[in-house]
């Protein structure tokens, strides 16, 4: 009878994680309630880090990451592997322009057709690239909470992997632009933002030159990056930022080009960023009140500092952060606090989330009003409990979930990013995918591990759900309708299903 | 006063009950489409202003051709002033000689921030710019509530802003219908873990919607009996047909992809592209909501703004204000342009940039519902709270 062998197996998991869990028991629900937060999905891995540091030393780790704690070699290994992990983004985008250029040669239909798929493949692999890595840290990175800003900042300044040849930046992009300064202060993620080819790409400044203004980018910097819509700004600003903008662009030329000798200087070239005197607007500005003298790139610098400084930016960016780790806008004193810690540090994230950290909220959480995971949490966090202590060998079917629930890393089309709200990913038709979604990482491997190689067997890799964890943590904590559906469970796949798709598993 | 009490206030015929709800007043056939172009699309390139030279000197790069027997790639002469897109002759040509279509030109908002997301949430939202808004209730979702035996739906992979409010409105991605993993079994034990729970009622609709929404998929497989299929956006519009016929009759779906900053191209390239994939869609789903329910379908054809009327420098166009807005059903008085209209010249340009608004997307719609479902003025306020229904005499 299936019911019993299941039962049977159940036990034997039980005694097995019996084994090691003394020190984790010793946290709290607001630990719990933290390690929840700070991480994309608590686990007996992550429990035990905090209860062997203690709350406050393993927050600060959280906030200031040290540089001796690592990948596990399994999810490191994977890494290293990666195309991406071994050229720059001007390599892997002048070898791509290269065979587009090939492509595009190709004077027979028949002919052209595969090669421009092929293309159009090896595009698609170096973002596929980028997420794989981007989940393998996601998962098992022990800087969990840099992983999550990362994510967060990325979603901030989105950008959108299907325009144009963005795909090869992506990597670079998230691993040189967002990660370092996830941390880090505000003012320099909005400058290197800026310069960087994939936002200069997506919000079409590379081709926003003097003479020819493309005012997208100016606005969706004051718009979405910084002030926010209704607050202190003008379509006139708007048209200004775009001059100050202008020459701001992408190139692969390697030559210096021939300029107006009162400009050579001031030439700017870093990979695929380039500033052409050539191509901006050397009149003064008049940005926000303040007149910016026309004198080249340092033009941008200047109004970078004006508006990452504005009252609007640090009210609006500050109440984003808190919602995004608490679910819903906070009462005004935790969100106050944080704005009144950036205007001190001048933007420093780390002090930022500190404050968030130690206010009231998540110090003294209210443990039933719950924060509704996004796809992206629910996914993590569920790979997080039954995977902790085994990498996965495949990302693509965590990949292919975040597509299905509408989710998909740098697959958001407009630069606006994911929503927050709750309203936006509880919808019914919503809910009945995340099912579908539960039962296939519920009902076994799913395929994470089977290695994305030709000819690649897959190896049995049950999530273990049941784990130490589980009965430490969770199964106390489970509604009695919970109880009462896991318990009519026909199978550990059964079992599992139910489980993550139990009400419990959604806050 | 609140909702429900307004409902068993104007009751006149029976009351019966759907799915727990009570509903009251006379039924209605009617059936509305709401598809929403996110991103602005270029509306001077699409609906064309082809008696105004200062069209043709605005855009040099990117005019479409006036009308010409002789040229497949000129407008379509739709009166003396307009002409439309040439990528939508085939397909929505013949609506309008069958005067199934209009257009209404210089329509929008009085929402200026020339922002895609709040100009798209004031749309959604429906409530005047001025005064306090509540930003969790849309329209649609307030029509839904007032209306009398409807089943809304949203084909679109998040619940939109308009379809936000006090019930809870079914939605589903119409490109990844698949058939369902979660057994009839465990779909029961999921809901009783959400008994009682505020998820409760979304969750049962969910499963709902996935078997009905499957089995009309399943019955189009068979009813293509092997031939060449749709695809894409025209899939999706003939699949949406095809539920509103069946099941739902007031539906809503957005489309992107109309943010032309660049080398958006002009008789062809790629808006033309685009419209003509729409145009497609909307043709795939009159034809498949068939002859017995389009007399009784209205699908408006919305957008947040319009786009800069002067070209850009780089053969594209920016964020504007004015829209031209399309409506489209069987029993449309249509063929015509219709609201109020000015020439097209700089002087009557707003801010000397865009077209100007002169007809609010919210009297129009307020002025298509009161025709369409005979709201009164008390049930209009509750959906477009203070607006003022402008009657175009479209039905």
């Amino acid at each position: 009878m299936p019911g019993i062998h299941f039962l049977a197996k159940l036990a034997m998991v039980f005694w097995v994680a019996t084994a090691s869990r003394a020190v984790a028991a010793t946290l709290s629900p607001a630990d719990i309630f933290l390690l929840n937060r700070a991480t994309w999905g608590a686990n007996e891995q992550g429990a035990s880090e905090m209860a062997t540091l203690g709350r406050e030393k393993w927050l600060d780790q959280q906030l200031h990451p040290p540089e001796s704690a690592h990948l596990p070699q399994a999810a490191q290994a994977q890494i290293d592997a990666m195309p991406i992990s071994q050229h720059s983004m001007l390599d892997l985008v002048v070898e791509l322009q290269a065979r587009s250029k090939a492509v595009n040669a190709i004077k027979d239909p028949v002919e052209k057709q595969p090669a421009a798929a092929a293309y159009q493949a090896a595009l698609t692999d170096t973002a596929r690239q980028a997420a794989s890595r981007h989940i393998l840290r996601a998962l098992y990175s022990p800087h969990q909470l840099r992983e999550q800003m990362t994510w967060f900042w990325f979603n901030h300044f989105n950008v959108h992997q299907y325009k144009s040849d963005i795909r090869p930046m992506l990597a670079d992009y998230e691993e040189l632009t967002l990660r370092p300064h996830a941390l880090g202060r505000f003012r320099d993620l909005l400058g290197a933002t800026a310069r960087h080819p994939a936002m200069l790409r997506y919000l079409d400044n590379a081709e926003n030159y003097a003479g020819h203004i493309n005012e997208n980018f100016a606005r969706e910097i004051m718009e979405l990056h910084t002030m926010g819509v209704g607050s202190a700004y003008t379509q006139q600003d708007i048209q200004e930022l775009a001059r100050i903008l202008t020459g701001d662009g992408i190139t692969t030329r390697t030559d210096v080009p021939k300029l107006n000798p009162d400009h050579q200087s001031t030439y700017m070239r870093a990979g695929l960023f380039e500033f052409n005197p050539g191509r901006h607007d050397y009149g003064d500005k008049v940005f926000l009140g303040q007149t910016i003298k026309g004198s080249g790139a340092a033009e941008l610098d200047q109004a970078m500092d004006i508006i990452a400084r504005h009252p609007a930016t640090i009210q609006r960016v500050a109440q984003k952060i808190a919602v995004f780790f608490l679910g819903a806008t906070p009462s005004g004193p935790a969100v106050r606090a944080m704005q009144a810690t950036w205007q001190k540090t001048d933007g420093d994230i780390a002090s930022i989330l500190s404050t968030l950290f130690h206010s009231e909220p998540i110090t003294k959480p209210d443990l039933s009003a719950g924060r509704f995971k996004d796809p992206v949490h629910y996914v993590f966090s569920a790979l997080r409990l039954a995977y902790g202590n085994r990498v996965i060998l495949n990302t693509l079917p965590a990949q292919n979930w975040l597509n299905r629930l509408a989710q998909g890393l740098y697959n958001k089309e407009t630069p606006d990013g994911y929503p927050a709200a709750e309203a936006a990913w509880n919808g019914p038709g919503q809910l009945a995918v995340r099912f579908e979604v539960a039962r296939q990482i519920g009902s076994g491997g799913a395929g994470l591990f089977k290695p994305d190689v030709p000819g690649a067997v897959d190896q049995p890799g049950f999530p273990q759900l049941q784990n130490a964890y589980y009965f430490d943590r969770l199964r106390a904590t489970l509604a009695t309708s919970t109880r009462a559906a896991l318990d009519r469970a026909i199978s550990p796949q059964d079992w599992n299903t139910l489980f993550l798709a139990s009400p419990d598993f959604m806050y | 006063m609140n909702r429900r009490d307004l409902i068993k206030a104007f009751a006149t015929a029976g009351i019966l009950t759907v799915g727990g709800r009570v509903w009251a007043a006379p039924a209605t056939d009617a059936r509305l489409l709401v598809v929403f172009l996110r991103g602005a699309y270029d509306a001077a390139n699409v609906v064309i202003p082809t008696s105004s030279d200062f069209y043709y000197q605005s855009r040099p790069t990117l005019a479409v051709p006036r009308p010409n027997a002789a040229d497949p790639k000129s407008a379509m002469a739709l009166d003396a002033d307009w002409g439309l897109h040439p990528a939508l002759r085939a397909s929505l040509g013949p609506l309008w000689e069958r005067r199934q279509l209009a257009f209404i030109p210089f329509a929008g908002t009085d929402d200026t921030t020339r922002s895609h997301f709040e100009t798209q949430d004031t749309i959604e939202m429906g409530q005047a710019i001025q005064g306090t808004r509540n930003y969790r209730s849309g329209f649609m979702g307030r029509l839904a509530g007032v209306l009398t035996q409807t089943r809304p739906i949203a084909f679109t992979d998040q619940l939109p802003l308009a379809f936000r409010g006090e019930g809870t409105i079914a939605n589903i991605g119409i490109n990844a219908v698949g058939k369902p993993g979660v057994d009839e079994r465990q779909a029961k034990l999921i809901q009783s873990m959400y008994e009682g729970h505020r998820l409760g009622t979304s969750i049962a609709q969910g499963f709902q919607v996935r078997d009905d929404v499957a089995r009309t998929i399943a019955e189009e497989t068979d009813a293509n009996r092997g031939a060449v299929s749709a695809k894409g956006l025209e899939l999706s519009a003939r699949r949406i047909g095809r539920l509103m016929r069946e099941q739902f009759n007031l539906g809503f779906v957005d489309v992107g992809g109309w943010d032309t900053h660049v080398n958006q191209g002009g008789a062809t390239g790629y808006l033309a592209d685009r419209i003509g994939e729409l145009g497609r869609g909307l043709a795939g789903f009159a034809d498949e909501i068939g002859p017995a329910a389009w007399p009784d379908t209205v699908v408006v054809v919305i957008s947040e703004f319009g786009r800069t009327f002067r070209e850009n420098g780089d053969k594209g166009t920016d964020h504007g204000h004015g829209s031209v807005y399309w409506a489209l059903g069987g029993g449309l008085k249509g063929g015509r342009m219709l609201g109020e209209q000015q020439t097209v010249t700089q002087a009557n340009l707003f801010q000397n940039r865009d077209y100007k608004v002169l007809t609010d997307y919210r009297s129009i719609f307020a002025g298509l519902l009161t025709r369409m479902y005979g709201l009164s003025a008390a049930q209009l306020d509750q959906v477009f709270p203070g607006a003022r229904p402008t009657d175009l005499g479209l039905i």
